[in-house]
């Protein structure tokens, strides 16, 4: 038995270990060589490369420029996640009743998710036109520069964000709600409650694991995003898109800071770990485990 | 049954609503140039194809799209050979340290691109692997196979461990045991994996916007994000460009839509 043991520790070990080095050098290595790298200068063209300690770190404490890139990024993500899981449930209950086109229904809702985000950042662009855009003539021939209106621009940059993002939490919550059995709405029904009362008293409690979920990947996702603002907006009209992301983006290949964007970039990285601790804490609570 | 039967409709409608932007690009890039900026009329003009013809012909899109499936294929083909073992090792065997190894490998499926665009730029360039698909089949796999890897260790955790036990009596090893009984087996979950991996390199942009330089490795994303416009933006060909963009993306919802639902909802609804 012991014989048979070790010769599973062993194929374990040998099936397992390409994967292992493979994730170390193209992830964790980059991880914490970013680390490394924002405690540095290094700006190539100039030929400089020195080491500086925190202070990129100090410096960002103090830039107005990313203070308004948090902002923006918090706000983006907490609206977005927001809209996206509101919107989400209500598709999600609507297809419950869906008897016929099931399979209609969830191309058409997992259409928007599934194309690259790129295709949809432009998309939104024609759709936003001043002159020409669909949007504009549905408000009735307006000529709202939608992306060049600082207070329009982050407003329309989330609206096309929940487009594509709205369908995955749509079908994680489509997908669990069938799951619950047919009997537990039949007695809901004999008990007299009506659909309102259904909803709040089964659906939504039995939903509750499922949306806590969909919240964590949907706030890593918008926490991350980069593509749609590169595109739709670029960060502008006067920074109100600019995001931590497309910050650092501009830092790190358009500035050529690699120490100074890999530090915003390492920002990003902690905004990510912090929720998802903060997350990973809720759910330990015995009362949100259910 | 009328009244399901509206119900039905509604939602159906609705959700076609949603998808408005999707089918408007679609309108557009069948549109003559002097009937685009007309909005009233949905088809001012008979359809053309001439924007079509304009990308296939005189835009780098061709090469793009060869370049966005090879890295994409590549990416998928890569992710699954290192993780498919490497998932069954995690499901099934006694491996040191494993609680530990999970918990980075779900680490490394939240890791912001931003932060390591920068080390893996360095590197790459260091190795010479600046503009080559290698360097974005590489870039790519940094979170394609952490996603392999989760996905299949719950596919395999799911198939009932006595049929390995029944082939193991029979005196097969350990490798036998995944290549005869176990592999078979997990085919359901590896299409979805790999339609989902797949779809997030066909997708990706960041890497591939700053490894990329000329159309030798240029993906989609990159292509349509730069496309060129002249005196005015080619809104008609960008559409069109983009039509071709969101090919592989259709077709995956369409034809093979269960095994990629499989795939998105096996992650979150586990346990």
């Amino acid at each position: 038995m012991i014989d048979r043991r070790r010769a599973d520790v062993r194929a374990g070990v040998a099936l397992l270990a390409p994967a292992v080095l493979v994730l170390g050098a193209l992830a964790a290595w980059p991880g914490v060589w970013v680390l490394w790298l924002s405690l540095q200068q290094r700006i190539p063209i100039f030929g400089i490369d020195r080491f500086i300690g925190l202070a990129h770190y100090r410096f960002l404490a103090g830039d107005a420029r990313f203070w308004n890139a948090v902002r923006v990024t918090i706000v983006f993500s907490t609206v977005s996640v927001a809209l996206e899981l509101a919107l989400g449930v209500a598709v999600a209950l609507a297809l419950q009743r869906l008897t016929r086109g099931r399979r209609l229904a969830v191309t058409l809702l997992l259409l928007p998710w599934a194309l690259p985000s790129v295709v949809v950042g432009r998309a939104f662009e024609w759709l936003y036109h001043p002159s020409a855009g669909l949007v504009n003539f549905v408000l009735g021939g307006r000529a709202v520069n939608w992306l060049g209106e600082p207070a329009l621009a982050l407003p329309a940059l989330i609206a096309a964000d929940v487009w594509r993002t709205m369908p995955f939490v749509a079908l994680l919550c489509y997908a669990r709600v069938l799951g619950i059995p047919g009997e537990v709405y039949e007695a809901a029904r004999v008990d007299g409650a009506g659909r309102l009362a259904t909803v709040r008293a089964i659906t939504l409690p039995l939903l509750r694991r499922v949306l806590l979920i969909a919240l964590l990947f949907r706030t890593l996702d918008a926490l991350r995003a980069f593509d749609l603002m590169f595109v739709l907006t670029g960060g502008g009209p006067a920074s109100t898109t600019e995001t931590l992301t497309v910050y650092a983006y501009r830092s790190l290949f358009q500035t050529l800071q690699l120490g100074f964007g890999g530090a915003i970039g390492v920002v990003v990285f902690a905004l990510v770990m912090l929720v998802a601790w903060a997350y990973l804490r809720t759910m330990e609570r015995p009362e949100t485990t259910a | 049954m009328t009244g399901g039967r509206w119900r039905d409709a509604a939602v159906l409608a609705l959700l076609a609503l949603w998808a408005v932007p999707f089918f408007w690009q679609a309108l557009t890039s069948l549109k003559p140039d002097a009937a685009l900026r007309a909005v009233p009329p949905l088809m001012a003009a008979p359809p053309t194809l001439a924007h079509y013809r304009v990308v296939v012909e005189r835009s780098v899109m061709p090469e793009a799209l060869w370049n966005s499936f090879g890295v994409a294929v590549l990416t998928t083909v890569v992710a699954l050979v290192l993780g498919v073992p490497g998932a069954y090792a995690l499901a099934r065997l006694p491996v040191p340290g494993k609680r530990a190894l999970l918990l980075g490998i779900v680490a490394c499926t939240a890791f912001p691109q931003i932060t390591t665009v920068g080390p893996l730029f360095t590197a790459l360039r260091a190795l010479g692997l600046r503009d080559t698909w290698a360097a974005l089949v590489l870039a790519d796999t940094s979170f394609a196979l952490p996603v392999v890897l989760w996905l299949l260790t719950g596919f395999v955790r799911e198939i009932p461990i006595d049929v390995e036990e029944a082939a193991a009596l029979d005196g097969a090893g350990r490798l036998g045991v995944l290549a005869r009984v176990v592999l078979p087996l997990m085919t359901p979950g590896v299409v979805s994996a790999a339609l989902l991996v797949f779809l997030m390199s066909w997708n990706e942009f960041l890497f591939a916007f700053t490894f990329t330089a000329t159309e030798a490795s240029r993906t989609v994303p990159v292509a349509l994000a730069l496309f060129p416009g002249v005196f005015e933006v080619p809104w008609g060909d960008i559409a069109a460009a983009s039509m071709l963009a969101s090919l592989p993306p259709i077709v995956i919802v369409i034809v093979l839509q269960r095994w990629l639902v499989r795939g998105l909802t096996a992650g979150a609804l586990r346990e």
